[in-house]
């Protein structure tokens, strides 16, 4: 075609058939990424994900502070999740240190990384919803979810950014009173999450959009190297909670939550599930902790490691969360590596999404359980 | 409630009233009263009934009402009104910015949370003024490689068609701008624009995200119009007329959503597609295509694409009323105007005015008003609810909806209206 259109019936790549769109970093869609999709009509026929829009550097930052003060921005990357996020780091560095943790810090902190993975699951199923063009599941969750930061809050002090896990135990022990308060709240908090599942998961439209798209079998699932709630969706029962439990998840009463469907709909309802799991969690921990004892291992100013290097990894909202810490005897880590559910994830999504319809785009992608800011680190 | 709102203080209220007032006063005295004087050497003032009309006669003329109720009443009867003002668009709009609203405030309570608070004192009922205000005021971007005419008329032609279809529902009994024997058919050949101007909005724009909502707008309305029509052709059969205030009027003892409620079901969803509304919002999808079609179209084009898809709202709302639900029929409510005023007159004192041209409107008039807006109203509260129930459904499952379930629903719904026009239990020669 040689003749010049005239303006205003151009269209780039009309001929090829195929269109490129840029989703993201700017658009409602994508969070803090890109997604470059090629879409022929209706269906996507490939999809190339473009993280790194807020790579922040935190693992070279770790290497320039001591263990203590590499705390609080250890936790950035997703301060939802801030509790889980340095979970596996105290417990590495407490292997490096040589530190015996005080049994009802193991309780506190196990409280406390629940609440915290409740609080991000529900900011997740938030835009989970908002993505389906279901604002009510939106409003709900994100207003459900200060329940659980109120409780975080009564217990470290801050809403988000807690920075309350420090190597040898705990910041602070609980307020007075808390077990009744925690107690009330996480009942309340049960009841209504089952709530969703009226509004939600049993909702036929969300059903028949979310069912049988992007499958992810139980092979892909383990080759790809999936973690947490997606791997689970695939019928792989694997939770670092019960696979190599640390601190006291071997004395608690659960159990993992595996569909066999490997679709949208099993991935998305899994993190729903592992909410309920959590309150057992929660309410069972409050009943074993003991009344009273220390908190916290007394540490020395600046503490030295020798020359070891630890792995330690926990399971967090988004799946296995690592952290690689490497001593050389100095009072600053040689290195940090962390190493995250969020990025695992990402990795399946140009093969889920290839071949879908544009419309399950945001169905696949947020079913990922992803967190853009986590996986650029 | 995390949300703090300033408490309304009286004193403060009183206050500014007071402040208004005296500033009005002191700026009359200074500027108003001198330039009136001043323009009234220039101005010859005419003579009534051998008296001069000062500006102080010409404000008791106007405060009359002997001599301005006339005057309304006779505006009232020009086809200007009728179109502009009642049973036209401005009705339309008016009702339109009820149903944002409305919309607003029972989402929020829907979703644990407050909606419109500040603007207008008591529930933020002006939020709708000031989102128009900002919506004036802000610029409008074209993109550089539109084709600019088309871009530019198409909201135009949006409103303009949604004015279209109101003006062929008729209200209350003779109050229709447009009063044409084919009117259903006019309302098919309306609908039929609205696709058209989407596509011409979507494509004139030369952007992606615009391309792909024009062209699912285009499937959808498309395949969703075939159910929409097919399923009003069981009122049609029954009545035997095209004309909607026949149609309404047949409606005297049963309303049609009686006899044919899978013709009413059909037309609602189909309805629910047509207006773009979730669980159909495919064409706006936020988390896809941004904002679909609508994605290039800044301030005030956006602002007039988002009133002509609300007066789109309450057209079809009343098309359902209309069709199914009786229209203006419904037992008398609206008390009759009391005859003494028309009669003798109002004594006021020592004063007794006489004035002619009272009602303004017929009992029936206002009775069938009042349930037409009733009725009008609870049809858009049920078109309302589901955006806060379903998520967004998708395109194949939108297409299969309307393809195979819609329209085989529509001819049962034939079917039945046949079987009882022939059974002779409805129809011109029916029993009932």
């Amino acid at each position: 075609m040689t003749a010049q259109l005239p303006p205003g019936l151009q269209l780039e790549k009309v001929d090829e058939r195929i269109m490129t769109l840029n989703v993201g970093p700017q658009h409602p869609g994508s969070g803090h990424m890109r997604l470059i999709v090629q879409v022929d009509g209706d269906y996507i026929v490939a999809c190339d994900p473009d993280p790194g829009y807020v790579h922040r550097g935190e693992e070279k930052m770790a290497e320039y502070r001591n263990y203590i003060t590499n705390i609080p921005h250890l936790e950035r990357p997703v301060i939802h999740d801030s509790c889980n996020i340095l979970y596996p780091y105290c417990l590495a560095v407490e292997e490096i240190l040589g530190l015996e943790v005080p049994e009802r810090a193991k309780y506190v902190r196990v409280i406390a990384s629940e609440l915290n993975r409740c609080v991000y699951t529900m900011y997740w199923l938030a835009i989970y919803g908002i993505f389906l063009g279901h604002s009510t599941m939106f409003m709900w969750p994100a207003g459900d979810r200060e329940l659980l930061i109120d409780l975080l809050e009564k217990i470290t002090g801050a809403r988000v950014t807690h920075a309350y896990f420090v190597p040898g135990g705990i910041r602070n022990d609980l307020p007075a009173n808390f077990e009744d308060v925690c107690l009330r709240q996480v009942n309340y908090f049960e009841k209504r999450i089952k709530e969703y599942a009226d509004i939600f998961y049993d909702n036929p439209i969300l059903i028949s959009r979310t069912e049988n798209t992007g499958i992810l079998s139980r092979q892909d699932a383990i080759r790809l190297g999936t973690t947490g709630s997606v791997l689970r969706a695939s019928g792989v029962d694997f939770d670092i909670r019960k696979k190599e439990p640390y601190d006291v998840y071997e004395n608690l009463d659960f159990q993992t939550n595996v569909l066999q469907s490997g679709d949208s709909y099993a991935r998305s309802k899994i993190p729903w599930l592992d909410m309920l799991e959590s309150c057992r969690i929660i309410r069972d921990a409050l009943k074993k902790m003991p009344k009273s004892g220390a908190v916290r291992v007394k540490l020395k100013p600046n503490p030295k490691g020798g020359d070891v290097e630890v792995y330690r990894r926990v399971e967090s909202g988004r799946g296995a969360l690592g952290m690689h810490v490497i001593s050389k005897s100095k009072p600053e880590p040689y290195r940090v590596k962390i190493s995250v559910g969020s990025f695992r994830n990402l990795i399946c999504m140009p093969y889920l999404l290839r071949g879908e319809k544009l419309g399950n785009m945001p169905a696949v992608y947020w079913s990922l359980n992803y967190w853009p800011v986590e996986a650029d680190r | 409630m995390s949300v703090i709102a300033p408490k309304f203080r009286l004193g403060y209220f009183i206050k500014s009233l007071l402040d208004n007032i005296f500033w009005a006063v002191v700026l009359l005295t200074l500027v108003g009263i001198p330039a009136i004087q001043i323009l009234l050497f220039y101005a010859d003032l005419p003579i009534i009934n051998g008296t001069l009309l000062t500006p102080f006669l010409a404000f008791t003329w106007m405060a009359d009402p002997s001599r301005s109720i006339p005057l309304i009443k006779a505006l009232m009867q020009t086809d200007f009104f009728r179109i502009a003002a009642f049973p036209g668009f401005g009705f339309a709009a008016l009702l339109a910015a009820g149903t944002i609203f409305v919309e607003r405030k029972m989402l929020a309570k829907l979703q644990l949370r407050v909606g419109p608070f500040y603007c207008g004192k008591v529930e933020g009922i002006l939020q709708l003024m000031s989102d128009g205000i900002k919506l004036l005021t802000k610029e409008i971007i074209i993109p550089a490689k539109a084709d600019k005419p088309i871009f530019w008329v198409a909201p135009l032609l949006f409103v303009g068609t949604a004015a279209a279809f109101v003006s062929l529902i008729p209200v209350a009994p003779g109050w229709v701008v447009a009063d044409i024997d084919v009117g259903l058919l006019a309302v098919f050949a309306i609908i039929g624009f609205f696709p058209i101007i989407t596509v011409l909005a979507s494509w004139s724009a030369n952007s992606k995200y615009p391309f792909i909502g024009g062209i699912r707008a285009l499937h959808q309305m498309i395949s969703f119009e075939i159910p929409l029509i097919l399923s009003l052709l069981g009122v049609v059969i029954l009545t035997g007329t095209l004309n909607l205030s026949e149609i309404v009027e047949s409606q005297s003892t049963y309303w049609w959503i009686a006899f044919l409620p899978i013709g009413a079901i059909v037309f609602f969803t189909a309805m629910l597609a047509e207006l773009e509304r979730i669980p159909f919002d495919l064409p706006e999808a936020e988390s896809e295509i941004v904002a679909g079609w609508l994605t290039e179209f800044s301030g005030m084009m956006y602002g007039l694409v988002q009133l002509g898809s609300y007066v789109k709202l309450y057209a079809f709302a009343a098309l359902f009323v209309v069709l199914f639900l009786g229209g203006w029929q419904g037992p008398m409510l609206w008390p009759p105007f009391p005859e003494e005023i028309i009669n003798e007159g109002i004594t006021m004192g020592p004063v007794n005015a006489q004035i002619p041209g009272l009602p303004l409107f017929s009992q029936e008039m206002l009775n069938g008003t009042l349930w037409f807006i009733l009725k009008t109203v609870a049809v858009i509260f049920f078109i309302l609810l589901p955006r806060g129930v379903f998520p967004r459904i998708r395109i194949d499952l939108l297409l299969h909806v309307g393809w195979y379930r819609l329209i085989g629903l529509s001819f049962v719904n034939i079917f039945i209206a046949l079987g009882l026009l022939y059974a002779g239990v409805l129809g011109p020669e029916g029993i009932l």
